[in-house]
């Protein structure tokens, strides 16, 4: 399939349209949230909230005998409610760490929903089958309405993120100065707490239970290396969740036996891969070329240092030395030389330098640190 | 019970002891969730290993899955070290990622991969028994049980040679390197073994639910004692009921065994988070009250060691000027009326020798700012505790 029959597919074909823009939809509200629990360093909550639905599906199934989407996912969203409840509560009133307590909701949850599903299965009710979506995920089960839950949710999720901006950014970065100032924090939090849980119900139906996590933080955390900026980074979050949910999708429709869920966490992972390398401030690409340069730039002045160590000991400071002398100093190198005679610090001449005017005050102000560098 | 009954309780049995004794210590290290993050991306090791074996026993199979869990650990402290994101963030990038490629692997060779996802993550207890180990021509008894037999034969071998460098390291890893027990060593030592116990145990109880089995025990007896020893014996303890009386659940319910192994486990889980002593929900939440009552009258006795005028210690003016609620004042004031602090006459309270001893001390104590004296203050003066 070329790339323009797969846009020709794309606006004519129902099936592929709606899962596209599900997929996309679902990316940018997941990296909206995403990066909220990436910053509050709940990047985890997302994993166990995801296991913890599991439970609420199956109960709401039982109750209601429905397969009807909008209740199994309420089912869903009040047993992760609980979930995360019940981690708030552990990690506040007893000993018991965070990482201990995320472990136990995610797996006590699922052991008790895979108890409920399998219970169910045994029921003599035709209606049973295709629960277990939720497991892995099926994005090819998205149906129009779906896709406007996700719509609807993720405008409303949009407003109260505009609407509580200025709450949630200070209670992100200073929660004391927050509390101080008058705010209800707890309010502020139980509320943005409830929408990442949202989103992660709403993920559910399409890329199962074990890889929302990824589908949640690896946009975010693709984000974080590009800006400071918690707007720029809920902005970029977003677009990058978008774009890993179309490209998943498209790739996914393009070949047999892909299952969407995995290909988008893939592509989501290959943004981060990208992200952690090639981002021109805190990228490993670009960090290695400064520390090359801050090293050669320390070495470079260690020569100079050097230098104006056997200078000073002269009459005339600009006496010419051979450059055989500096041997023994490991600092130098002849591109070292040369940048130092290109800053005007010394003279070479022949197998000799000299050190200039310019050179020597600079050597003499090297440790200065209240004169204003450059 | 039939014979395949009895044998899949001790798989069970043997599972739970096995994940068990790592477990605890994992929650003590607080790297629980790497269990959870080993478990998942286990299983490009496993598809990996199923091609070249065919066999989800072999023991190569094992060892390579088990790799890929190692694998998976320094993957995400490769990632942490370079500080763009945090340890969370990392577990839960680097866990879903092989997941993914394990489910498409998977998928690529539908046809030639006797093999589900479901199978890995949520295994079938039920079944175990049917995959016989023959040994000279003759039927031994299910494989699964001889593979975790002999993964909890060396576990608990190493746990007896290395018992006291695990706790040192555990619990002061500067002390530890300091003796010269290399806590890289037992770090990777600890994971490596937490790797194969869930490789091994997966298909018995499924990947997530090994988590379970691994966390919840040892989460249990964490709540109830701080000593290690008796830690490792409860949690091997609540791992074995949970076993036998989950499967014992699962039958009477017609429903998955493991679930309901995990189902009694959080069970057992959730009545020792509510109900342990000192360390429980409501034992903590009648501390948090009886401390709260206790700091209450603290600084009412010395308010009144503050106050020699006689109107400014009347009942009344008290309950304006400290601005208490009735109940609480009331609840106060007679707690301190039992512990012979105070009298009332008239309406004017006033304080006893005893009272008065006890605010010079509280004073002294607020003053060094010392935590450890109130503790003992109230014990030395307290007959009765908020």
């Amino acid at each position: 399939m070329t790339i323009s029959e797969y846009f020709e597919l794309l606006f004519t074909d129902y099936t592929l349209g709606t899962i596209t823009l599900g997929t996309a939809v679902l990316g940018a509200i997941c990296g909206m949230l995403g990066s909220f629990a990436v910053l509050r360093k709940q990047s985890l909550l997302g994993d166990a909230i995801s296991h913890a639905a599991l439970p609420g599906i199956a109960i709401a199934f039982l109750i209601t005998g429905t397969k009807d989407t909008n209740i199994l996912l309420l089912g869903a969203l009040v047993s992760g409610l609980i979930g995360t409840f019940w981690i708030r509560g552990m990690t506040h009133k007893t000993h018991l760490k965070s990482d201990t307590a995320l472990g136990l909701v995610l797996s006590l949850f699922f052991g008790f929903g895979m108890l409920l599903l399998t219970f169910i299965q045994k029921q003599p009710n035709a209606n049973q089958a295709g629960l277990d979506k939720y497991l892995f995920g099926q994005a090819a089960t998205l149906v129009k309405s779906d896709v406007e839950l996700m719509i609807i949710v993720t405008g409303i999720c949009l407003f109260v993120l505009l609407l509580f901006w200025k709450e949630f950014k200070i209670l992100l970065f200073d929660a004391d100065y927050t509390k101080t100032l008058g705010f209800n924090t707890k309010f502020i939090d139980i509320l943005i707490t409830f929408f990442i849980v949202l989103a992660i119900v709403l993920g559910l139906q399409t890329v199962g239970v074990v890889l929302m996590s990824a589908m949640l933080l690896a946009p975010a955390a693709a984000a974080r290396q590009w800006t400071n900026k918690l707007s720029v980074m809920i902005f970029l979050a977003a677009i990058i969740g978008a774009f890993a949910g179309v490209f998943g999708t498209a790739i996914s429709a393009s070949q047999n036996n892909l299952s969407t869920g995995p290909v988008i966490v893939l592509v989501a992972a290959v943004f981060v891969a990208f992200s952690f390398v090639f981002s021109p401030s805190r990228g490993l690409l670009f960090r290695q070329i400064r520390f090359l340069k801050n090293r050669r730039d320390l070495e470079l002045k260690k020569t100079l240092q050097f230098m104006y160590g056997i200078a000073k000991t002269h009459e005339n400071i600009s006496h010419p030395h051979a450059i055989r002398i500096l041997n023994n100093f490991h600092g130098f190198t002849r591109k070292t030389l040369q940048k130092l005679e290109h800053n005007g610090w010394i003279e070479v001449s022949n197998q000799q330098w000299s050190l200039t005017n310019e050179g020597f005050i600079e050597a003499e102000n090297l440790y200065n640190q209240l004169l204003e560098n450059d | 019970m039939t014979s395949p009954q009895i044998e899949i309780q001790l798989i069970a049995v043997v599972v739970a002891i096995a994940c068990a004794i790592p477990g605890v210590f994992l929650v003590l290290r607080k790297m629980a969730l790497i269990s959870d993050a080993i478990s998942h991306s286990i299983l490009p090791g496993i598809v990996i290993g199923f091609f070249i074996t065919h066999d989800l026993n072999s023991p190569l199979l094992i060892l390579l899955a088990a790799l890929t869990g190692v694998i998976t650990v320094i993957l995400v402290e490769a990632i942490q070290k370079t500080g763009l994101v945090k340890e969370d963030t990392a577990i839960g990038l680097v866990f879903p990622v092989l997941f993914s490629i394990g489910v498409i692997m998977i998928a690529k060779n539908a046809n030639d991969v006797h093999l589900d996802v479901d199978a890995v993550l949520l295994g079938e207890l039920a079944f175990a028994p049917f995959d016989r180990l023959m040994m000279f021509g003759a039927d031994v008894g299910p494989k699964s049980l001889w593979v975790m037999g002999v993964i909890l034969i060396v576990i608990v071998l190493l746990l007896i040679m290395f018992y006291k460098e695990l706790k040192v390291s555990t619990f002061d890893i500067g002390l530890s390197s300091a003796l010269g027990f290399s806590p890289v060593i037992l770090h990777y030592g600890l994971m490596s073994i937490s790797s194969i116990t869930v490789v091994g145990a997966f298909d018995a109880v499924g990947a997530i639910l090994v988590v379970a089995f691994m966390i919840a025990p040892a989460a249990t007896a964490y709540l109830l004692t701080s000593d290690l020893k008796k830690m490792l014996w409860l949690s091997i303890c609540f791992g074995v009921i949970s076993a036998i009386s989950g499967y014992w659940l699962a039958h009477l319910l017609d429903a998955s065994i493991s679930g309901s192994m995990t189902t009694v486990l959080g069970i057992l889980f959730l009545g020792t988070y509510l109900f342990a002593p000192n360390k429980g929900y409501f034992s903590v939440l009648y501390r948090h009250r009886q401390q709260r009552i206790e700091v209450s009258l603290l600084a009412f006795l010395l308010h009144l060691n503050n106050h020699t005028e006689e109107n400014e210690r009347h009942v009344n003016h008290l309950n304006e000027h400290i601005n208490w609620q009735k109940v609480q004042s009331k609840t106060v004031l007679e707690l301190a009326q039992k512990n012979n602090m105070i009298i009332i006459n008239d309406d004017i309270v006033s304080l006893t020798e005893k009272g008065e001893d006890f605010t010079k001390l509280a004073i002294e104590y607020i003053i060094t700012n010392k935590d450890d004296k109130i503790e003992h203050m109230k014990d030395d003066f307290f007959l009765f505790r908020g």
